[in-house]
């Protein structure tokens, strides 16, 4: 880990670049924000954290002019900001690379980093050559050497986040706002965003970081700025911290609470019996990157898909899902009838499958919750053609009450539910089918931790009754006290297995790195 | 980004002695029909008249049969350019087959036939509509772009752009008939909105059509068959508007495959938007649209029986189509 | 390096291949037709097949911006309807007078459109559609219904009749500036960039800082005055305005755009191709004169119809294999 440059300690006697304090924010009435507070020193890396519906994102967009504050001060520089317009903000210094990426794939690198900013000649027209000439030395300067006359989606997500970043410092920004920016990448592009996080950094360019994962934080930032609840409840130097500290302080829990509880609600089932195998995929490969993949699931069995992003976690998931056609290998399945080649015939067959993506893939947002849990059974509520609507109304009761979905009932729009209460209604729609096997693609992923828990605990709780499981998780500790076996992936290959109990993050961890280096050896 | 999605969202508004205008915005169909008939019956001559009433229902009946079908194909996400097209087709073809010597001799047969072959030629267009969007990934406003163009061109190679005149009382009591004194089209229309109606409420392609329209993908991964939903709303809406098409022809006791549902698509996606149908999809309201043809007539109707001109009925069409929105707008925001 | 982003847009990428088809297709129709008949290379044919394309370029150039953004603009048959008379009444006041003010009207009417999808956030497709209607009333209540003649003794006439510089009629040469204006403008300026921005992504566009409204307001003022022009020519072409013509165009201008490889999706997008389109749409037509003039075949006008859908279709089928296996290609 590289040793930090400057630290900051505490808060005065200071000129801060950004000083937001009191800030309040109310939409509809439902209070978003009560005096929450952020105070950015000029080069420092600050980091925001705090569960789903702190209040992050909403103050990042009252300081970037999206949203305006209902009440506080915001200084910038230690001048009162008249921000409010994302154009406004950009003219100020603050530039933001969103989660969503702020840019426009269709559209060549140089357009994406000068836009609205272009060299023009005598005339007034667009100076394409300078254009691409600026554009090329801007990302010289991070070390970037690609085309950029080529259209910036035919670049991986870091590439283009690394270029938002470019076009954010060729704005002269003293500030650049990251929102959850690693959570698309693999290790070697975060390795290459925090270098450039360091260089910014060294200009002297500030970076206010949002993330969920923690173990970045350490990392690369100087100072942490800790939300709840529409408040700011601490701030320290990150080094001063710990992360089970950090933890208990974003959920207003005792550290010795969470520790006794475990980090995870997947752990603690019986592994004693793996049952009888229920789907094997043998050798498959698939037009989307899956080489040679080979895997099992048993009855009662949660097997992890380890690897990093690109290795072909959820490839193989779909491909398992039918919803890439595989190009060798097959498919066996023992839960029911032949071919799975669509969706619709592998839920035929007893599998599901829960997305990663839970707006664009799982959520019918116009739907009730009660249509939207039913949506993959409803051929099976089928009586004379129309929908059982007595046994569709009992059982979507019974999965409110037996998974705790906090609604205001079965006909409440399921946009109007939290994210993680909507994650419940998805895995209700696949948990009511009774599946033979379900897919888990990060079914944890951008849920707050207390939802998060109980999501992990309801997957135990099925697989315990003989569900098997086949779970892809970016979190190590997730895979680690959850899954029986660990099948680790690379290259769109299946390279090894590791047994539970005996994984440890760190060996786990070591299983993917070995390939790797293996591989460049 | 209208708001921070992690803020809960189902508060009421704020409620004071203020007017509540979102009142005014979900039942705006309603309100203006209540603005209309009353408008009606206070300036227009013989308003209340039983012919007024017959009048327009059977002029409603075809914009809201084909608006119920249009409903259906948005409410995928879709839209259907062709359904004018597709009835000047249908309408072609009818007395062609029964005013054919065949026809002639098998009269019964005939009368059946020229009812069932339009229908079914309307269905098959709808095949291919359905075809297009699902099977090739065609933009729905492209695929039916080429019926729009080339299905009134067949109508008019099949008659060669003739005006068919034709005296078949049996076929002209699609148009012309009456039980207990109304028109027999009104029946139709609530017999077709109802069990349109039904088939969306209660069955299960009708909630997996309004998945299909709420989120595709969604809908694709749960298992629903996206590609036969999706064209089974093309052929639906097909068919109506093959219906349509007939009814209109049996009105006049002639064809003219240049003008049967002539600018047809534009009132029935006017009456589906005007009836509370979200043009991004996931929505069907079928008596809405009802609603919304009704009000488009009568619009069309209250102008001209005032004496404005026909053109300015075209201005107050576009006024209303951009009120409904506005509001349906303002109501989302 | 695969990334699960990364593969929705490789499909939209190859799609700029989608414009090579249009460009070899013009060039086959063309030999065909050169090879086969015999006056199809000749300066009356050319001219006139120009001359009478001229407005339907121009309203597939303007309806080639708003689709760019994403958007649509349905209303331009209507405005070219309602300009064309607007023409006509302006024509004894001469051309000086005429065009700037049927570009005017048009222009007038893409504001109101860019009003109601601006301001008044009316989806494109609905919003148009409501001027569409209220062009084509309008039309009709300032012409009384009738078509209105123009002023054969002023200088009008000249516009299609008379040649510039003696080489082409003034319609083509107009046609031709407005087009090479419109692709300096989208490729040169960064209004014209913040244009094909916003087709790729609106939001992204607002996050730039880029004037997006200002951007959004210009596309349906170009597509406005391009149908404003277009009407001009109609009036001009006919020798009256017709305030009952332009039913279908919109959608023959959106044809055009598909042709030219454009998607209707917004953020990409070209000027030539449409051109190219539109011309490729036009001739279509024109070997189908000639081939009913060699009394081969002889197929009435309703053929044309016909025959114009069935081209699009295999166009349309053509866009999408090509995409299927441009998109298979590269993953």
């Amino acid at each position: 880990m590289p040793l930090r440059h400057h630290i900051m300690k505490g808060d005065e006697g200071m000129q801060h670049l950004i000083e937001m304090s009191g800030i309040k924010k109310s939409f509809a009435g439902v209070v978003a924000l009560q005096n929450a507070n952020l105070h950015i020193a000029p080069g420092e890396v600050h980091a925001i954290i705090g569960q789903n519906g702190a209040g992050k994102s909403t103050l990042i967009k009252i300081l970037t002019g999206v949203y305006r504050r209902d009440a506080g001060e915001v200084t910038i520089n230690g001048t009162p900001s008249t921000v409010s317009a994302p154009r406004e903000a950009q003219d100020a210094g603050i530039a933001t690379i969103y989660q969503e990426l702020s840019l426009v794939p269709l559209r060549s690198v140089t357009e994406n980093v000068m836009m609205g900013y272009e060299p023009r000649t005598r005339f007034g027209m667009i100076d394409w050559k300078a254009a691409h000439k600026r554009t090329r030395e801007i990302l010289d300067r991070f070390g970037i050497n690609i085309d950029v006359k080529a259209q910036l989606g035919s670049f991986s997500t870091a590439i283009q986040q690394l270029v938002a970043i470019a076009r954010a410092v060729s704005l002269n920004a003293q500030l650049v706002i990251m929102d959850e920016a690693t959570s698309s990448l693999d290790d070697q592009e975060i390795e290459i965003l925090f270098s450039v996080v360091r260089e910014l950094k060294k200009e002297g360019v500030a970076v206010l970081y949002i993330s969920h994962f923690l173990d970045e934080l350490y990392q690369i930032c100087d100072r942490v700025t800790i939300m709840r609840d529409g408040q700011t409840v601490g701030q320290h130097v990150i080094a001063e911290t710990t992360k089970l500290g950090l933890i208990s302080e974003m959920l207003g829990r005792d550290p010795e609470e969470i520790e006794a509880a475990g980090m995870t609600g997947l752990g603690g089932g019986e592994k004693a019996t793996p049952g009888a195998p229920l789907f094997e995929a043998e050798h498959i490969s698939t037009a989307r990157g899956l080489k040679d993949v080979s895997l099992t699931v048993r009855k009662g069995e949660i097997v992890g898909l380890g690897g990093l992003l690109g290795s072909g976690r959820t490839e193989t998931a779909r491909a398992l899902f039918g919803l890439d056609g595989l190009k060798s290998g097959h498919i066996n399945s023992h839960g029911g009838a032949g071919q799975i080649g669509t969706p619709a015939e592998a839920i035929a067959a007893g599998v599901g499958f829960l997305t990663e993506d839970r707006k664009r893939e799982g959520i019918v947002p116009h739907m009730t919750v009660r249509e939207n849990m039913t949506l993959a059974l409803l051929p099976k509520l089928k009586k004379m053609g129309r929908v059982d609507r007595k046994r569709e109304t009992d059982l979507v009761e019974r999965f409110i009450t037996s998974l705790g979905i906090k609604t205001s009932g079965m006909e409440q729009p399921i946009r109007e539910l939290s994210g993680g209460n909507q994650q419940k209604v998805l895995l209700a729609r696949w948990l009511a089918l009774e599946p033979e096997v379900l897919i888990l693609d990060e079914p944890t992923r951008g849920v707050d931790v207390g939802a998060k828990f109980e999501i992990q605990s309801i997957i135990r709780e099925y697989v315990d009754r003989g569900l098997g499981v086949l779970l892809i998780s970016s979190e190590f500790e997730e895979l680690v006290e959850g899954a029986d076996r660990i099948v680790v992936l690379r290259d769109g290959a299946s390279i090894t297995e590791l047994q539970n109990p005996g994984v440890t993050e760190e060996s786990l961890i070591a299983a993917i790195a070995h390939h790797h280096a293996e591989a460049a050896a | 980004m209208t708001m921070d999605n992690n803020v809960v969202q189902n508060t009421p508004k704020s409620t004071g002695p203020k007017f509540d205008w979102s009142l005014v915005a979900r039942n705006g169909g309603a309100i203006a029909l209540l603005v209309i008939l009353l408008f009606n019956v206070l300036v227009t001559p013989n308003f209340l008249h039983p012919q007024t009433l017959f009048v327009n229902i059977s002029q409603v009946a075809t914009i809201a049969i084909v608006a119920v079908g249009m409903t259906l194909v948005i409410a995928t996400g879709g839209i259907d350019l062709s359904v004018g097209a597709i009835m000047a087709l249908s309408g072609a073809l009818a007395p062609l087959i029964f005013t054919s010597p065949f026809a002639e001799a098998n009269p019964e047969l005939g009368l059946a036939l020229s009812i069932i072959v339009p229908i079914v030629v309307a269905l098959a267009c709808g095949v291919f509509n359905g075809a297009l969007v699902s099977l090739l990934n065609v933009q729905p406003i492209v695929a039916t772009l080429i019926f729009f163009i080339s299905g009134r061109g067949i109508a008019l190679v099949l008659t060669n752009g003739n005006l068919q005149t034709f005296t078949n009382p049996a076929f002209s009591y699609l148009g012309t008939g009456k039980i207990l004194g109304f028109p027999f089209q009104g029946y139709l229309v609530l017999i077709i909105a109802v069990c349109v109606w039904w088939v969306m409420a209660y069955t299960v392609f009708g909630r997996q059509l309004l998945a299909v329209g709420g989120n595709e993908r969604a809908a694709e991964l749960s298992g629903v068959p996206v590609k036969r939903v999706k064209i089974g709303a093309y052929v639906i809406c097909a068919g109506l508007s093959g219906l349509a098409g007939l009814i209109v022809v049996a009105i006049n006791s002639a064809s003219d495959a240049a003008r049967i549902g002539n600018l047809m698509e534009l009132d029935a996606i006017a009456a589906a938007v005007v009836g509370g149908t979200l043009l991004q999809g996931g929505k069907a309201p079928i008596f809405g649209a009802i609603l919304g043809a009704v009000i488009i007539q009568l619009v069309k109707y209250t102008l001209l029986a005032n004496g404005v001109a026909d053109e300015v009925a075209l201005i107050a069409k576009a006024g209303i189509i951009v009120l409904a929105v506005y509001v349906q707008q303002a109501r989302k925001e | 390096m695969l990334d699960t982003t990364a593969f929705d847009l490789r499909r939209y990428i190859q799609g700029n291949t989608h414009s090579l088809g249009v460009w070899i297709t013009l060039v086959a129709l063309i030999l065909f037709g050169l090879l086969r008949y015999e006056n199809f290379g000749g300066a009356y044919n050319i001219s006139s097949f120009l001359n009478y394309n001229a407005m339907f370029i121009v309203i597939a150039v303007g309806m080639c911006f708003v689709i760019m953004t994403g958007g649509i603009d349905l209303s331009v048959g209507s405005v070219a309807a309602f300009t064309s008379v607007v023409a006509a009444y302006l024509s004894p006041y001469g051309l000086q007078v005429a065009l700037p003010g049927a570009v005017a009207a048009g222009i007038a009417i893409g504001g109101l459109n860019a009003f109601f999808v601006v301001v008044m956030r009316i989806p494109p497709f609905i919003a148009t559609l409501a001027t569409m209607l209220g062009a084509k009333g309008g039309a009709l209540v300032i012409s009384g219904a009738q078509t209105i003649s123009i002023d054969w003794g002023s200088n009008f006439t000249k516009l299609g009749m008379e040649k510039a510089f003696g080489v082409l009629p003034w319609t083509i040469v107009i046609t031709a500036i407005v087009c090479v204006g419109l692709w300096v403008l989208l490729e040169k300026t960064s209004l014209g960039r913040t244009v094909l921005a916003i087709g790729g992504g609106e939001d992204a566009s607002v996050m730039m800082g880029l004037n997006v409204t200002r951007a959004k307001v210009l596309v349906y003022v170009i597509s406005g005055g391009c149908a404003g022009m277009a009407g001009l020519f109609l009036a001009s072409g006919f020798g009256a305005g017709q305030p009952l013509e332009g039913v279908g165009w919109e959608l023959s201008a959106i044809a055009s755009v598909v042709v030219g490889g454009t998607l209707l999706t917004g953020g990409m997008g070209s000027i030539s191709a449409t051109v190219a389109g539109a011309l490729l749409l036009g001739l279509v037509f024109n070997i189908l004169n000639f081939e009913n003039g060699r009394g081969v075949i002889s197929l009435s006008a309703y053929w044309q119809m016909v025959i114009r859908g069935a081209f699009l279709f295999v166009v349309i089928v053509f866009q999408s294999r090509v995409a299927r296996s441009a998109k298979k290609g590269t993953i």
